[in-house]
């Protein structure tokens, strides 16, 4: 009715089973419209074509007909059983047909005005054959090789375009990119709802396909390009984007594998979502370190993922047995995946498509990244820098703690690291190497750890068969002591201990000695005071009783005197 | 009618219905060689239109399209065959 106002629905659409395009296009190729697939030679448009088609034959009951302008059926059919899809069996169950234009243009002569009906009728006849809803025309620029008429090829080009969407036929028209053009013979102006664009870019001598929506009528889209991948899950896109800051946060706390480093931060570890940057030299510790997040979260029963661009799987699970730490069993229990690959045999985006692709699928709790530095490499820095601020953001989003290590050169500062990495990361763990005194000690700071109250020490870190330990430094005598030199001061100080105990002992003897002498000496002269005292009182009894003796005397002779 | 022998040109040609390309192609084709062809030829006209699965078949893709199947190698013309010259040139008619 005239009062429904604006449509706000958007158009029809048909998926094409292709992982991430759907998702991207919020629902796959315009239903009963040309679409145009153009892309330079070996981008992947027959196998991007050949998916569309297979997904609606075998997944919607949209039978379709694959209209092959170069290759033979036989070979479309081993092609894109690389891809894992058996169009034989959909061939004879009458769900695909595959019509084969091929067109000499050496046994034809042109002479007078002609047109394509035969095309037409044999189209119409593969179409009417099986009830076809999906059509492929793979790559009808080739007429244009076989037919000097330009001008009739054009008008018929355009014709069969609009017969197939009267029909109203979805299809999929490949196309060879041209110089400054979309395709080589401009068949985009023919299409006009939806134009993709694949291209296949060398950089460093390393390719990427890519896959850009030039053009969707009717629908919103992502104008970004995104990288697209072929291999034997088939053709998926890989939507990759920034997500942004409003992630979840976690007050649960994600163990580090090391008690004594969970002591550091008052125990329990870092927070669950943190991104966890282990920096360091060669050999000071990083995938150790790392390698024991992995096997804590396993033991704690959840999942781990470790991507490692330097190291294979054996080595990894070997090299870990020695400190005590066995992935294998987490490998076989299937609660951590190892993926091992080269950071030269994909590109930055490839890289990361995969890493988010499998991260998607696994589901894991903790991601490990080893190294990071090996991107560095490969890419600039502000791509480098675009990447891990990715994969930071996707992992929070999804609560998943992330690990990456980082080898920092050995005559780099510090505080100085590739890609300002720091500001990206919620705690940084900072793997010092020292040469001081003839040896390299290990020593481990934890330089950052946002929301936690944490040690500024820098602590020995000791890697032995049971696993990492961190020991607390010597802090005597205003400086920190690592290694021999701080058993040696550990020593020295002992001895002196030991030193001033004996003094002290010495002087505590020599005291009680003399303390004992001196009351002796109070003893002896209590003893003669004693003696002058009791010598004084018989000499004041003696007086006494010779006074009294005295007057007893005198009162007898008064008594003699008076009484005679 | 004309025997088959080394001579012998077999023609087919395609045609989609009565359409004016298709007429004209016929006419043209008939005059050329009964002129410069007397008794040496062997048309065939094959309306795709009622057999379309011919066009598969025989791996036609304009119309009309005149097949010389005879003598070999077989020798494709498409167009209205207007031009007589043309025509004679790729049927190698001396």
């Amino acid at each position: 009715m005239a009062d429904d106002g604006l449509p706000v629905r958007s158009i029809a659409k048909s998926l094409t089973g292709i992982s991430g395009f759907d998702e991207l296009t919020l629902g796959g190729l315009p239903t009963g419209r040309p679409t145009l697939v153009c892309g330079s030679a070996g981008c992947g448009k027959t196998l991007f074509a050949a998916t569309f088609l297979v997904h609606g034959a075998r997944e919607l009951d949209e039978p379709g007909v694959f209209v092959s302008f170069e290759e033979r059926p036989g070979d479309i059919v081993d092609n894109v059983a690389s891809l894992g899809f058996d169009l034989d069996t959909l061939i004879e169950s009458g769900k695909v047909v595959i019509e084969h234009i091929e067109v000499d243009p050496s046994e034809v002569a042109e002479i007078g005005d002609f047109d394509l009906e035969g095309l037409f009728l044999r189209l119409e006849l593969a179409i009417d054959s099986i009830g076809a809803k999906r059509v492929v025309l793979d790559t009808i620029e080739s007429l244009f090789s076989a037919f000097t008429n330009q001008a009739v090829l054009r008008a018929e080009i355009r014709r069969l375009f609009d017969w197939l969407k009267d029909r109203g036929l979805t299809t999929v028209i490949t196309g060879e990119r041209g110089d400054g053009a979309l395709t080589r013979q401009g068949l985009e102006e023919y299409v006009s709802d939806c134009v993709l664009l694949l291209d296949h870019r060398v950089q460093n001598q390393i390719s990427t396909r890519r896959l850009r929506i030039v053009k969707y009528r009717g629908s919103s889209h992502g104008t970004n390009e995104y990288p697209f991948l072929i291999d034997q899950g088939g053709f998926s896109v890989l939507p990759v984007s920034s997500l942004g800051l409003n992630h979840r946060v976690f007050e649960e706390r994600v163990s580090t594998g090391v008690p004594d480093l969970d002591a550091m931060m008052g125990g329990g570890g870092f927070h669950r979502g943190s991104s966890i940057l282990i920096s360091g030299v060669a050999g000071s510790g990083k995938s150790s370190l790392a390698a024991s997040f992995v096997d804590a979260a396993c033991k704690a029963g959840q999942k781990a993922v470790y991507f490692s661009f330097e190291e294979s799987q054996e080595q990894t699970v070997r090299n870990m047995r020695s400190l005590g730490i066995d992935l294998g069993t987490h490998i076989t229990d299937g609660k951590l995946k190892y993926v091992a690959a080269r950071p030269t045999f994909y590109s930055l985006e490839m890289h990361l498509a995969l890493m988010l692709r499998e991260v998607l699928s696994f589901r894991p709790d903790i991601f490990v990244l080893d190294p990071l530095s090996a991107f560095t490499e490969t890419g600039d820095r502000s791509e480098v820098h675009a990447m891990l601020l990715r994969i930071v953001d996707f992992l929070k989003s999804e609560g998943i703690t992330g690990v990456l290590t980082h080898l920092t050169q050995s005559g780099q500062t510090v505080i100085e690291t590739d890609s300002g990495l720091s500001s990206l990361m919620d705690a940084w763990i900072l793997l010092l190497n020292r040469e001081s005194n003839g040896e390299f000690n290990r020593e481990l700071y934890l330089l950052k750890a946002r929301g936690l109250s944490h040690s500024n020490q820098v602590r020995e870190f000791v890697m032995s068969d049971d696993g990492i330990h961190l020991l607390l430094p010597y802090t005597g005598q205003g400086s920190a002591l690592t290694g021999a030199a701080r058993r040696v001061a550990e020593a020295e100080e002992r001895r002196q201990e030991r030193r001033r105990e004996i003094e002290a002992e010495k002087a505590q003897k020599m005291i009680e000695q003399r303390r004992r002498r001196t009351l002796a000496q109070i003893e002896i002269l209590r003893s003669e005071l004693d003696a002058d005292e009791a010598e004084l009182r018989g000499l004041l009894e003696t007086e006494a009783e010779r006074r009294s003796q005295i007057e007893m005397e005198e009162a007898e002779m008064r008594r003699s005197r008076g009484s005679t | 009618m004309p025997t088959e022998n080394a001579n012998t040109r077999k023609l087919t040609l395609y045609v989609a219905g009565e359409t004016p390309k298709s007429l004209a192609a016929i006419s043209n084709l008939e005059r050329i060689c009964r002129e410069h062809l007397p008794g040496k030829y062997q048309i065939e006209v094959i309306d795709l239109k009622k057999n379309p699965q011919l066009a598969r078949e025989h791996k036609i893709v304009a119309i009309p399209t005149l097949v010389r199947e005879l003598p070999i190698p077989i020798r494709k013309i498409i167009g209205d065959l207007s031009d007589e010259q043309k025509v004679l040139i790729n049927l190698k008619v001396e």
